[in-house]
């Protein structure tokens, strides 16, 4: 390598020296965590028997009482005030119960975790509400055809199951991939620049970007429309769809990669900087690599914001029964648009063809935001059996 | 070995070749944050092939200096700073010197184990050089590793983990992780700033005695609030103070023998004796 040795100059010849002892000893992740299965665990945690037995006496006591009042005492009925009054009830008992049991600090924390809880199941209902309710209305009809045919073929009467939305899976995988394509590496560019480099434009830029964000989805296909389309750069098709939608996804990512750049421990910039490595080597090689995850929910929410926007594709691909797959010419489908055309017709069986659409773009939806949070989710500290593999090969694993 | 014209700090850094340790000397350094003075004056020879230790107590800009060695000073925003530092008879801070040059030159160690998470323990080892542009084979690499981790003391520790991430490694390994990462780019200095703040006593013990062999290679400057530490690694002092709202100086430089023994100002053994700070 050179002629200078540079082994040798401390003599560490590999074999454990003299002060091995001073080694503290790590214990082997690998091996097994359960060694002696015999030994009992004490359970300390808050849900111990009594509290549960006591949270359902209190749910059972405050049905009683709201069944008394409903039924017995008062002419009031219907079921959502039932739920509702039960409920209050619940919480009322509870907090007595956790009072006379222990003091008034314990009833309060268990008011305030009650209450934490409820709010939390009240968020899901909606979201299950909307699964169950667009699996309901969709799979009857759903058939396998429905991924490889399209509707070029089909009459407004024509059975539910005839046909399908190839064309629109195809033109929304394509509008969205080439948005994403234009919108992360310029977001993720600009968030380099704000947290980076930085300096006097980084405000004004960021104004912007957030400015950017209140953009209604309409004005963006009208700002397509106005500038490119109406002015003859191009015409209607799928870019100019994509076009539209990375002006909606460019704020999302950029705001998004902003803040989880901006989390990355600053003794990591330094300990780069400190090795003599240039300002953009640092960025790409330590700074992006650590905030893997976080960047790519950065894209997932910028997916997420544009897959199902409806309003900047009317005005910029028209829609298509046909299958058209070039997304560089003519007017294409895309799955929202799909169930927005075929919902208006107000026909059973274009209804029914609609929550199809509806079902499989909550899949699409899904299956990509799976890949992705299986190709990059992971915290920094996962070394993927890929990467360990080329590692190896180098000689550095 | 700097028989040749060019200036040691800019000529370009091959990677592969050592220079000898060489000394670091401050010449009247001054340093700013904004408006407010945060050292006066300070003047440091730091001989080459020794031990520095940087002692005094919190606030009396120790890191400050040290972090002005490197051209990591700069870094902060609205820091600024006057006089010279010379490695090997250079001014670092001449115009055309790259910072990152410097930084190669002098290597830095934080009080905070940081390797690079999303690397794995050799890649942090490597990291350096990689992050430098230099490629290295497969051989080279491999040797890198395993040299830079012995003279760190952790080869034997790591070597059935060296595809781990970095971070999964405890805190003391971390922290000699961090120090094989600063020597795999050869430096000629190696700055540490309160290295084994955050460690246990074995782990620290393990971290003096790479410093002890390391020292032959490279000029060491080391921060320490550790008085005993500053006494066992060190072969020269400097004793920094400062006044309430008054920028810090050095109260007083010498071998630390003499530091620690029978210092000429009466601030020295009160500090040295544990008896304030």
């Amino acid at each position: 390598m050179s002629d200078v040795p540079t082994v040798g100059i401390i003599d560490l010849t590999g074999e454990p020296t003299t002060d091995d002892d001073a080694i503290s000893v790590i214990p082997d992740r690998s091996g097994p965590r359960d060694a002696d299965p015999e030994e009992p665990r004490r359970l300390v945690s808050a849900w111990d028997s009594e509290n549960v037995i006591a949270t359902g006496l209190a749910g059972a006591s405050s049905l009683a009482f709201t069944w008394l009042v409903y039924e017995r005492l008062t002419p009031l009925s219907g079921i959502v005030g039932f739920l509702l009054s039960w409920w209050a009830t619940f919480v009322v008992i509870s907090f007595l119960v956790a009072w006379e049991r222990r003091d008034v600090l314990a009833a309060r924390d268990h008011l305030a975790r009650t209450l934490a809880v409820t709010a939390a199941l009240v968020v899901l209902v909606p979201l299950i509400a909307i699964m169950v309710g667009v699996i309901g209305k969709g799979y009857h009809s759903l058939r396998l055809h429905f991924l490889t045919q399209d509707q070029s073929s089909v009459g407004p009467l024509d059975s539910a199951t005839k046909g399908g939305a190839s064309h629109a899976i195809v033109g929304t995988l394509e509008q969205v991939g080439i948005a994403t394509l234009i919108s992360v590496p310029l977001g993720f560019a600009t968030a380099v620049f704000l947290n980076e480099i930085g300096g006097p434009l980084s405000k004004p830029v960021r104004m912007l970007v957030d400015a950017m964000s209140a953009i209604p989805s309409i004005v963006a296909g009208l700002f397509i429309y106005a500038a490119l389309i109406q002015s003859g750069y191009i015409r209607q098709s799928g870019l100019a769809a994509a076009l539209s939608l990375s002006v909606l996804m460019l704020p999302t990512v950029t705001r998004t990669a902003e803040v989880v750049l901006r989390v990355v421990p600053g003794g990591l910039r330094e300990a780069s900087l400190a090795l003599g490595a240039p300002e953009w080597r640092t960025t790409w090689r330590v700074i992006l690599p650590t905030a893997r995850a976080g960047l790519t929910t950065a894209i997932i929410l910028g997916v997420a914001r544009t897959v199902g926007e409806t309003a900047p594709l009317i005005l910029t691909t028209l829609g298509n029964t046909g299958f058209n797959g070039n997304p560089f010419h003519g007017a294409q489908a895309a799955l929202p648009l799909y169930i927005f055309q075929l919902f208006r017709q107000d026909l059973p069986n274009s209804v029914t063809r609609s929550w199809n659409g509806a079902l499989v773009l909550i899949t699409l939806v899904l299956v990509l935001f799976i890949i992705a949070r299986i190709i990059g989710g992971r915290g920094p500290g996962h070394i993927s059996r890929f990467r360990r593999w080329r590692l190896a090969r180098k000689g550095l694993a | 070995m700097t028989t040749t014209q060019e200036a040691p700090v800019s000529r370009p850094f091959t990677g592969t070749r050592r220079e000898p340790a060489a000394a670091l000397a401050a010449r009247r350094v001054s340093a700013w944050f904004g408006s407010r003075k945060v050292l006066e004056q300070v003047s440091l020879d730091m001989p080459a092939r020794e031990v520095t230790a940087l002692i005094g107590p919190s606030g009396c800009g120790k890191s400050t200096f040290l972090r002005i060695l490197n051209r990591m000073h700069e870094l902060v925003p609205g820091a600024a700073l006057g006089g010279e530092v010379m490695l090997d008879g250079r001014d670092l801070y001449d115009r055309g010197v790259r910072p990152t040059d410097v930084r190669r030159r002098i290597g830095m160690v934080f009080q905070k184990p940081n390797p690079f998470p999303s690397m794995t323990v050799a890649e942090n080892v490597v990291a350096g050089l990689r992050l430098s542009g230099i490629k290295l084979n497969r051989a080279e690499g491999v040797e890198t590793v395993e040299r830079c981790l012995r003279q760190a003391g952790l080869w034997n520790e790591v070597k059935d983990r060296l595809g781990e991430a970095g971070g999964a490694l405890s805190g003391g390994q971390q922290q000699r992780l961090c120090i094989a990462r600063s020597l795999a780019v050869k430096p000629q200095v190696l700055l540490m700033d309160e290295p084994c703040s955050a460690l246990d006593p074995t782990s620290t013990r393990r971290i003096e005695e790479t410093l002890e062999e390391l020292k032959e290679q490279v000029t060491i400057v080391i921060v320490t609030h550790n008085m005993q530490q500053a006494h066992r690694v060190s072969q020269s002092c400097a004793f920094f103070l400062a006044g309430e709202n008054e920028p810090g100086r050095i109260v007083e430089t010498g071998s630390t023998q003499k530091m620690f023994d029978n210092p000429d100002d009466s601030r020295t053994l009160d500090y040295v004796s544990g008896r304030f700070g």
